[in-house]
């Protein structure tokens, strides 16, 4: 299986593949991505250079172009399709049916991935996305379980790339407007979930408390692990329960699903996390490098703890494990 | 319900001993202020990338706060005329303002250390503009800043003293992503 | 301008369902109606009966009547009912994931508000594999709308008016969570909230609504005063989005509104007492965060 590593950043991009990256994935510095965060992502120029640095290593590179491109500036997400492939990106990972349409007839040779913000969850869909634009990999929604990916491996049209670690929507991607209706801001049309410029926190006594465009999101108390105010992950109140009503601050880490996951047929392992630093992506990528390498020797899987790592400081296998849901 | 399994690995950075902030707080800090300037030019010149990623923000007034340090500096990036000063309590009016122990902010600031990490341990704090503190982040995480050697080598502006002490504490301290401190 | 009724996206007891669009069928000023479960595949069965007299009697109605795939289609039944739903040859299809593409041959179909349409050239894929009718994502923005619209003259472009907004859709229910129960024994506990359950923060704003699988927002979607400024943009379909409350007079008053026989302004003050206690919102259009709600006209 290949290990499809994030970068934020050339730095990032270096220590994923020192670390031991099959590929890196990354984006542009513009709402074409969808980690379109303040002080992150490549220009033009950096994009190049980090392609060649990759490449100088063996290593992969695919550029996400996976935002949903704005109506009347089309033409934005097309120069960065055209600057990606010529660039020599190996792959382009897209979402809408704008772009995939694109890319599949002016540049008919080059590989595009179908991105997890497509929502492409069962085998149909897949067979859409690879029949309508010769899509050669799927990045699957984080909402299967393990039996469910393998059912889709099996059937599917393509290859299929799943999510191991990092940030998890408990929501289906790229069908969720949960951020623009609190901010203005959402994932689909400016590549940003519950962004940082409407963030704020305050403390008092020691408890902090966030808020997103002006709700609530979270309360923590002293010492209390924190989380960052995604609002899919703050505590809210139901008439019937109250707390963490869609999911808690935790993150994804199905290191312990690794081997079901390749006896599934999956291709790739991506690992989330664009928006982190470089001690996050050295740290996690070389890690799971290393249970790679001890699956492929037959060896027991040690799976370290990257708690630390996690929002919330804890970690699931999310949706894998049936029983999630 | 989700399997939340509790952290196996802390990344916490070590506090100053109490009795060197002690030391050094009736320490002036006038002197302080032309080497910050000198640092900051120098940081500028090396890694003119910096002011892309920071974008809009280069513009915003930060305040950076070692908890463990009786000071804090300010910081105002601005291409044209970036400014740095220490001072005993941070003014009013700044724009963001980031607060932890002093090891966490090096180590963040030269990457062995991941600044969401720390948040999420609680170990570093944010007030203030959250976009500008992430982007002020990012930007120095990708320009690979030795800051180690900026502000505690024996010519930086914190001194030998606090350098000896901070690199102690920090080799015996358990980092996710690479231990080292140089 | 015409109004199109959208599918009721709660678990209704069956038989209310049912007389909820007997009455639809008889009184309310709608060209357009979309039948079925679009929300969560167990809820199917208990419609399944009820389809065949709700959509006769709103033929006879001279209602158009279409058929709401699925959002989210993971497990094999839901794939199975999906194709069954796209080479069922009586029924007109509006589909809500594009797993429908796969098996819709070439019919022409319309597309709901859940198929990410963005742009004029998303619009225009659609178009030329059949898309007749496209209901847009309710993020939208007016000039995003306008946009679409002027590129695609001959497909029915067709907003979000009222309702709570659709916002996510997960494969967890969150009704089962909030009741402690799995998903697979939820119990149906979503039936216990017609009108969805509502989700505050921590200091008591009403903020959210849980349907099952989906989550929508608090506040309600209004843009009885935007209708000139949509008509302007190309606009020929404004979507009502059952809500617990008297949908016939909801109808009446988007009705009355676009052909210009009443005040917008009005309007929401009737519709405040209609669905009383739910803020309008309008933000999505105007580009402003989707809750608020903006008077001025865009």
């Amino acid at each position: 299986m290949e290990l499809i590593c994030p970068a934020g950043t050339p730095a990032s991009l270096e220590a994923a593949v020192e670390a031991g990256a099959d590929a890196v994935y990354c984006g542009f510095r513009d709402e074409t991505n969808a980690r379109n965060f303040p002080g992150l992502n490549f220009s033009r120029e950096e994009l190049k250079k980090g392609i060649a640095f990759a490449h100088r290593h063996g290593v992969k590179v695919l550029v996400a172009i996976n935002t949903f491109a704005r109506a009347g500036s089309f033409g934005l997400w097309q120069a960065a399709i055209d600057a990606a492939a010529a660039a020599g990106a190996d792959a382009l990972i897209l979402a809408d049916l704008a772009t995939l349409d694109y890319a599949a007839r002016r540049h008919p040779a080059q590989r595009l991935h179908v991105s997890v913000q497509a929502g492409a969850a069962n085998p149909d869909a897949i067979r859409f996305y690879a029949e309508s634009f010769g899509a050669r990999r799927v990045v699957l929604p984080r909402v299967l379980n393990v039996m469910e990916i393998a059912s889709i491996a099996r059937e599917s049209a393509c290859e299929t790339e799943v999510f191991v670690f990092g940030g998890l929507c408990v929501m289906e991607e790229g069908r969720c407007s949960l951020s623009s209706y609190a901010t203005g801001q959402s994932p689909n049309m400016n590549g940003v979930c519950s962004p940082a410029s409407h963030v704020a926190y305050a403390e008092r006594d020691g408890r902090i408390t966030s808020t997103l465009g002006g709700f609530t999101i979270n309360s923590f108390g002293k010492g209390e692990p924190a989380g960052y105010p995604t609002l899919c992950k703050g505590r809210f109140a139901s008439p019937k329960s109250s707390g963490y009503l869609f999911e808690e601050p935790v993150s994804l880490d199905a290191a312990v699903m690794l081997p079901a996951l390749r006896e599934a047929g999956v291709t790739a392992l991506k690992i989330e996390g664009r928006q982190r630093g470089r001690a996050y992506i050295a740290g996690v990528v070389r890690s799971f490098r290393g249970i790679l390498a001890a699956l492929d020797e037959g060896r027991q899987v040690q799976t370290p703890g990257l708690a630390a790592m996690a929002e919330g400081q804890a970690s699931t296998v999310g949706a894998y494990r049936k029983g999630w849901r | 319900m989700p399997e939340a399994e509790t952290t196996e690995l802390r990344v916490m950075p070590p506090r100053l001993p109490s009795w060197l902030s002690r030391a050094v707080a009736p320490l002036p800090l006038a002197p302080l202020q032309p080497a910050l300037a000198l640092m900051l030019a120098r940081i500028g010149r090396a890694h003119p990338e910096l002011y892309d990623r920071l974008g809009e923000h280069a513009e915003k007034r930060f305040g950076i706060d070692p908890t463990d340090l009786p000071f804090a500096f300010v910081l105002e990036p601005r291409p044209a005329r970036p400014l740095a000063r220490a001072v005993r309590t941070l003014p009013g009016g700044l724009d963001a303002s980031i607060h932890g122990p002093l090891a966490g902010l090096i180590g963040m600031a030269e990457g062995t250390l991941d600044g969401d990490a720390l948040f999420f341990s609680r170990v570093l704090r944010v007030e203030g503009d959250v976009a500008a503190s992430l982007a002020l982040r990012n930007a120095i995480d990708d320009a690979r800043i030795d800051f180690g050697k900026l502000l505690l080598g024996s010519f930086g502006p914190l001194g030998a003293r606090l350098a000896d002490a901070v690199r102690e504490r920090m080799r015996a301290l358990p980092v996710a992503g690479g231990s080292s401190w140089n | 301008m015409q109004l199109t009724l959208g599918p009721v996206l709660y678990h209704w007891q069956p038989e209310r369902w049912r007389d909820f669009y007997f009455r639809i069928a008889d009184e309310a000023p709608v060209d357009t109606v979309v039948v079925g479960e679009a929300v969560c595949s167990k809820r199917t069965p208990f419609k399944q009966d009820h389809i065949p007299a709700v959509v006769e009697r709103l033929e006879a109605a001279g209602k158009r009547v279409l058929h709401a795939s699925l959002i989210l289609v993971s497990l094999p039944r839901e794939r199975r009912q999906t194709r069954e739903l796209m080479q069922a040859a009586e029924a007109e299809v509006e589909i809500n994931d594009l797993t429908c593409l796969a098996s819709l041959g070439e019919r022409a179909f319309s597309v709901g508000p859940f198929v990410n349409v963005y742009n004029e050239a998303a619009a225009g894929f659609l178009a030329g594999r059949g898309a007749s009718r496209i209901c847009l994502p309710p993020e939208l923005p007016l000039p995003a709308v306008t946009s679409i619209a002027a590129a695609l003259p001959r497909v029915t472009i067709e907003v979000f008016a009222f309702g709570r907004l659709p916002l996510a859709i997960s494969a967890r229910c969150y009704h089962a969570r909030a009741h402690k129960l799995s998903k697979d024994n939820c119990r149906f506990v979503c039936e216990q909230d017609p009108d969805g359950m509502p989700v505050a923060t921590l200091d008591g704003a009403g903020f959210l609504s849980i349907n099952g699988v989906q989550t929508l927002s608090h506040g309600c979607a209004s843009l009885l005063g935007d209708i000139p400024a949509l008509r302007e943009a190309g606009v020929a379909a404004l979507r009502l989005s059952p809500q617990d409350c008297d949908m016939v007079a909801v109808a009446g008053l988007f009705r009355e509104v676009a052909d210009g026989r009443l005040d917008a302004e009005e309007a929401e003050c009737r519709l405040g007492a209609i669905y009383p206690d739910v803020p309008l919102a309008n933000g999505f259009l105007h580009a402003v965060p989707g809750h608020q709600h903006v008077r001025k006209s865009v």
